[in-house]
Parts: structure tokens; C-alpha cells; sequence
């Protein structure tokens, strides 16, 4: 009896209607061509670890969202009178709500969390290198788009927070030399932030962006089906095909990664409920206590930042005391991320075959990623702004050494860069000099100069901490 | 170095708190909502001593009364003074506008002051009243410097004055710290009552601020029980179909 027929008989327990139903729907819509052909039949690399979870719960995240979204929209009123009003309403008097509420709020953190585990996975095992630089950049989109839709859900409680924060941000297109001012006004709809701008974040926040969202969803996925999924090891399954044409590394995504996918979602599932349960607001990082306040037009909060996810990049914002160049250093920050496939062309995809310094430098662009989040959420005293910058330096040197351990330099080489940035970061610090913050800037100064010793000199006398090490042919699986 | 990077993401994200505010120190309050008794009493202080000038407009009478384990015979008998109906909302019977006339501002709306004050703001800001006669209202306080509430509780606290020490800058100028608080006139209370009271009504007030804190921490565990028998099953699922793979 062929496979064929045994899932036929299979199937055929309901009496054969459950069948039948199949077959009519195959003969007008591509249901078992699609689910075969994208899910059933979808060869993923065995070696899947840990890092691979964050993938499918991105997904789930986004579905958590737009159905709590739905039905707070169905008791939330968008309009300056009624906002904050209309969100104690659905804590208090709608049924279930506050659970919707809080899964919503602490959704939204919960988001940036996964996708941030998503992207740093993408970058230790070279996700993004050929041929998935496509793929890199639809995600990127959808971490672009996923901002703009946090930013704009961020208002809607109408706290003081919401609207101290979008006033602070939308300020910043107003640094864009000519039409500054004019963009600013049109953004908001008004001269300042009001009913009005409510109104339109609300219609964006619940209509434009998840569809722009869903939209790049579906390309991403479309892509990712198009090249296969990269792997821990960075080796390409597709290089080794048994005789029926499927991938000898490869198993088809049902079952194997919808049953390990399961439990992976349950565990985020179980944290995800510990903190909508016991702690929704995590001690004023996921809500904020001055949001806490209905937005007062007059008075602004002492100290006004965004949410934690925003934190880094409002650190290096902050960290720039011109606000034009701080504007332009944060657009630079996240635009220096879509072309890191361009920057990053070492052949070489898994920080496991990529040498000793290549784990230290990931080690430390992630820390600095971490500790400038923790800037951007202080209040902006000199010295926080002073270690600021010194991080926002870091964290634009990271780029610079990846692209300078694409291919073997030469001791020359690497001297050579190293004293190019070193003259460049000194030239800033003087041309910036202010006497009050001159202590730190001296001492801060050791910061970048350990870092392009440790990163740039070191290997440069010693190529072989550098060094690819040799990548398997097969993918490694115990 | 896997597990490093992992530590580092899961443990320092949520531990990177909120900075305390600066200057006076707060006293730690332990809210215990399990004790339901503590939380009528601070209703019914909340309902003779606050909303005379205070409200908590999103919080319902009846759902407090449900929450706290009253009947509404029992509601309208201890905590409603005014006309309001059991279904109403807590609204103080001050107009804003004399509000605005007698203490020059609009006293704050309570629902939600635990959330963006904190437990132990409340609960220190409460105690630390004391005489000031270049205020107004004869009174200030160390938490809230120049505030313009009076203290309340004075008949029940007593009243006290404040000790402040002096500090030098290097630079020679000083400036005052506070120190202490030295009781001038008991109240009816002693201090170990008026502790209670203070606790029993700042416990009121973070219930206030999020009634559901009372429920869902039983809702969670079940929700958590679920998930592991869950896991437990899908785990077992998920080693016996990967049996096959090598």
C-alpha cells in the first residue's frame, strides 16, 4: 500500500466526508500544495538550537497583539477627553479587560525582547550573509515598522509620559534642515501635540501599521522559504541533497519544529503570564509610573524618556548635546544595521568557526547595546551623557571591525585603521572640549582606545585570533 | 560564552530599575492585599478623611464593596456619605473650582496614586507632616516640600517638628538636610496605632490602583500550573517524534 493510500484510509475515519471536503477544496484552492509546500514538505536544518525559538514566537507575539488590539479598540475612545478615561474603563469595568490590557502592554515588550534575541541570533550565526541579505532587510523593515507602531500605541493612554514622549520625539524631525518645522506640524496636525495627533496615531496605530506589518511579515517569510533557513554551524544545507532531492541535513518543518516550537512557546508563554499576572508594570520598566498621570499639557514630567526598547537609541541621541547631530547619529544607528550584510563580508556565516576575538567583539557590541539602554532610561546628567557617548562610539566601532575582519589584513593594515579612528575620536573630543565634564572625557577616553587596541591592534600582530577555523562540510548534531 | 550572553539579556533587561527619587528616604510598607480586614479599614478611612477633597473617579463603590467582601447595605452604611448611588463612582463632593479658590490647586484624583507614587511614598508622605508656620496651612512636609494639602491627621497623629541638620559644601556655603522628627502634641492615637492607620490606608490605596492585583496572582499560578502540565505532554510529544532524527 503506498503512503498515499494509508493517509487516505488514514483520513478516511470520519466516513470519508473529511476527505472529500479536502479533495473539493484541492480542486479550487491550493490548500495541500500550500501547507506541503510551506510547511509539511519545508526542509529546516536539524541543528536548530535554542536561538531558533524566537522566530515562531514573533509571530505568535504579533497575533497576541492584534487580537488584544481588536478588542481594546472595541472600548477605547481616541480623543484627549476620553483616552486615559477609557483605558481605566477597560481595567476596571470591562470585563476581562484589564487581562487584555496588560497582555497587550507587556505584548509590546515582550515583542521587542523576542525580536532582539531574533536579530542577535541573525548576527552570530551570520543570518544575513549571502543569500539571505533580502531576508536581513525585510526583517529590518519589520523592526522599523514594529518602532513606529510602538511609538504611536505608546501615546493612546494619553499619560504624561505618552504625550511628553511623542512631543520629545516628534521634535526631532523638526532637526531635519528646511522642511523641519513644516514636517513637524504635519506630523502632529497641530502646534503642538493634541487631540488631533491622538487621533491619527490611533487610525495608524490600529489600521496602517499592522497592515504595513502583516505585508512585510508575509516577505520575510517568503523569503526565508525562498533561500532555507540558515543554521548554527552557517553551512548550507542545500549544498547536500540525497537522491529524492531533499536536503541530508534537512527535516520537514511538520512535525519536527511545530512539536519543538510547542514547547519553546509554552516556556515564553509561562514568563510571559508571570509577568501579566504578578507584576504587569515590572517595576516601572514595561509602565511607566508618570504614565500613570493623565497628560498635562503644561506641565512636563521631570524626567522625560521613552519606554526601555527605545532606550539605546535615545541613549545616543542624548549623547550628541546638538540635537540636529543627535538626531542624525540616531538614523544612522538603526540604518547602519540594513546594510550590515554589505559590511560583514567575511565568507565565514557562525561565530563558532570565526575565531576567539570575533565572540569577545559580539560579546561587548551586545553589552554596549545593554548599558546604553540603561543610559537612555537615566535621567541626562553630564556623565551619563559623557559614558553616552563613549558607548555610541563603541557601538559604531562595532561596525567598523566587522568590516575590517572580512578578510586577512596586514599588521600595516590594521595600524593603520587603528590610528585613523583613534586620531578621529580625539579630534572629536577636543573640537567638543567643555572644561566642566574635561575629567571624564580624559578618563573615558581609555574606552574607545582599549577597545581598538584590543579589536584592531591585537589582531593585527596576531592574525590567528581572527582566524576562521574550518567549517564542516555537514552540519554538527549530537 | 553562549550562556553568558544569555544570562546577561534575561537578567539584566528587567533588572534595569527605575532610579529612586533623591533627598528624604522612604519607609518600607509591606502592602499585604491578602488582608482584607486591613483593606476595609483603609476604605473607611479613605472615605472619612481623603474624599472630602480627594477622588478616585474610575474606581465604582459597588466594586469595592464586591472586592472587599461588603454588602451593599453594609456600602451604603460605612462608606457612602453623599447621595451617590452603590453603581457611582467615588467622586468627591468638593467642587474643583472651590478647590482651586481654598488650596490654590485641584486635589490630585487617588485611583491611581500608588502606581505612579509608589506604596512607600504614600505611606512616608503620610507620617511626615510637620509644623511649619510660614506655610499656609500652618504645615509641610519632607516628602512633598511646599505641598499644599493640610495635614488631616493631625488630631489623630499628633503634631511634630522637623530637625534638620546642616550641611557644608566644600566651597563653604551649606544648605539643610533633614534629620528627624520630634513630637510637640500627642494625638489620639499612639504612634504604633497611627502606623497601622497609615498602613491599613496606603494598602487601600495600591488596591485602588489595581484591583486586579487581588485576583490574578491565584489566576497566574493556575494559568502557570497549566502551562507546565502542558509542557510536561508536549515535551514528551516532542522527544518521541524527534526519536527518528540523528
Amino acid at each position: 500500500m503506498s503512503a498515499e493510500q494509508e493517509k487516505r484510509d488514514y483520513l478516511d475515519v470520519t466516513g470519508g466526508w473529511l476527505l472529500k471536503l479536502r479533495d473539493w477544496i484541492d480542486a479550487r484552492f491550493p490548500m495541500t500544495k500550500f501547507w506541503n509546500e510551506q510547511v509539511a514538505q519545508y526542509y529546516a536544518p536539524k541543528n536548530f538550537n535554542f536561538w531558533y525559538f524566537f522566530g515562531s514566537i514573533a509571530l505568535l507575539i504579533l497575533v497576541n497583539q492584534i487580537l488584544t488590539g481588536i478588542f481594546l479598540a472595541m472600548n477605547y475612545q481616541p480623543s484627549a477627553t476620553g483616552a486615559f478615561a477609557s483605558v481605566e474603563y477597560i481595567m476596571r469595568d470591562v470585563d476581562w479587560g484589564w487581562l487584555l490590557r496588560y497582555m497587550h502592554s507587556v505584548g509590546a515588550s515582550m515583542f521587542f525582547i523576542v525580536v532582539y534575541l531574533h536579530m542577535f541570533r541573525g548576527v552570530m550565526y551570520g543570518s544575513y550573509k549571502k543569500p539571505r541579505e533580502l531576508l536581513w532587510i525585510f526583517g529590518m523593515l519589520i523592526y522599523l515598522a514594529l518602532m513606529a507602531e510602538a511609538f504611536m500605541g505608546y501615546l493612546l493612554p494619553w499619560g504624561q509620559m505618552s504625550y511628553w514622549g511623542a512631543t520629545v520625539i516628534i521634535s526631532l524631525f523638526g532637526a531635519i534642515p528646511w522642511v523641519g518645522p513644516g514636517l513637524e506640524q504635519w506630523i502632529r496636525g497641530d502646534f503642538a501635540v493634541s487631540g488631533v495627533t491622538l487621533n491619527r496615531f490611533f487610525a495608524l496605530h490600529v489600521v496602517a501599521v499592522p497592515l504595513i506589518l502583516l505585508g512585510l511579515v508575509v516577505f520575510h517569510l517568503i523569503a526565508l522559504h525562498e533561500v532555507g533557513s540558515n543554521n548554527p554551524d552557517g553551512v548550507e544545507i542545500k549544498k547536500h541533497k540525497g537522491p529524492d532531492g531533499i536536503p541530508l541535513d534537512g527535516i520537514p518543518f511538520h512535525p519536527y519544529y511545530t512539536i519543538k516550537d510547542i514547547c519553546g512557546v509554552i516556556i515564553f508563554i509561562a514568563v510571559f503570564a508571570a509577568i501579566i499576572f504578578f507584576s504587569p508594570g515590572l517595576h516601572g520598566l514595561f509602565l511607566e509610573p508618570a504614565n500613570f498621570i493623565p497628560a498635562d499639557t503644561v506641565r512636563a514630567p521631570a524626567d522625560i524618556h521613552p519606554l526601555w526598547y527605545f532606550g539605546p537609541y535615545y541613549a545616543i541621541l542624548r549623547s550628541i548635546p546638538n540635537k540636529g547631530l543627535g538626531a542624525l547619529a540616531l538614523l544612522l544607528a538603526i540604518a547602519i544595521l540594513f546594510v550590515l550584510p554589505w559590511i560583514d563580508r567575511n565568507p565565514v556565516k557562525s561565530i563558532r568557526y570565526r575565531g576567539p576575538l570575533y565572540r569577545w567583539l559580539l560579546f561587548v557590541f551586545v553589552l554596549t547595546f545593554i548599558v546604553l539602554g540603561y543610559i537612555g532610561m537615566q535621567a541626562a546628567t553630564p556623565f551619563w551623557a559623557e559614558i553616552g557617548q563613549r558607548l555610541s562610539e563603541l557601538y559604531f566601532l562595532f561596525f567598523v571591525v566587522s568590516w575590517l575582519y572580512s578578510k586577512p589584513r596586514s599588521t600595516l593594515y590594521m595600524g593603520i585603521s587603528f590610528t585613523i579612528v583613534m586620531v578621529i575620536i580625539t579630534v572629536l573630543d577636543i573640537v567638543t572640549y567643555v572644561p566642566s565634564i574635561a575629567t571624564v572625557k580624559i578618563y573615558s577616553w581609555a574606552m574607545p582606545f582599549f577597545y581598538c587596541a584590543l579589536f584592531m591592534l591585537l589582531p593585527g600582530f596576531f592574525a590567528k585570533l581572527i582566524e576562521p577555523k574550518p567549517v564542516p562540510q555537514r552540519v554538527t548534531f549530537k | 560564552m553562549k550562556a553568558i550572553i544569555c544570562a546577561i539579556l534575561l537578567a539584566v533587561l528587567p533588572a534595569v530599575a527605575v532610579a529612586q527619587d533623591e533627598g528624604v528616604k522612604m519607609q518600607s510598607v509591606n502592602v499585604d492585599l491578602s488582608n482584607t480586614a486591613s483593606l476595609q479599614r483603609g476604605a473607611k478611612f479613605f472615605v472619612n478623611y481623603c474624599m472630602g477633597c480627594h477622588s478616585a473617579r474610575y474606581v465604582r463603590y459597588n466594586s469595592v464593596a464586591r472586592d472587599l467582601g461588603l454588602t451593599d447595605t453594609q456600602l451604603e452604611y460605612y462608606l457612602i456619605f453623599t447621595a451617590a448611588k452603590t453603581t457611582d463612582t467615588m467622586v468627591s463632593s468638593m467642587p474643583p473650582a472651590d478647590a482651586e479658590k481654598w488650596f490654590g490647586i485641584v486635589p490630585p484624583d487617588l485611583s491611581l496614586e500608588s502606581r505612579s507614587r509608589g506604596a512607600d511614598w504614600i505611606y512616608t508622605y503620610l507620617k511626615s507632616f510637620y509644623v511649619d508656620p510660614s506655610s499656609k496651612t500652618g504645615v509641610n512636609n519632607t516628602v512633598y516640600p511646599k505641598v499644599s494639602m493640610p495635614d488631616v491627621l493631625w488630631e489623630l497623629q499628633g503634631t511634630q517638628k522637623a530637625v534638620f541638620s546642616t550641611v557644608k559644601n566644600p566651597d563653604g556655603s551649606s544648605y539643610q538636610v533633614f534629620d528627624h522628627f520630634e513630637p510637640l502634641t500627642p494625638g489620639r492615637l499612639s504612634p504604633q496605632q497611627f502606623d497601622k492607620l497609615d498602613r491599613d490606608l496606603t494598602s487601600y490605596l495600591v488596591y485602588m490602583g489595581d484591583p486586579v492585583m487581588l485576583k490574578s496572582r491565584s489566576l497566574g499560578l493556575r494559568v502557570i500550573g497549566f502551562l507546565i502540565i502542558f509542557f510536561i505532554i508536549a515535551y514528551l510529544l516532542k522527544r518521541e517524534i524527534w526519536k527518528k532524527v540523528h
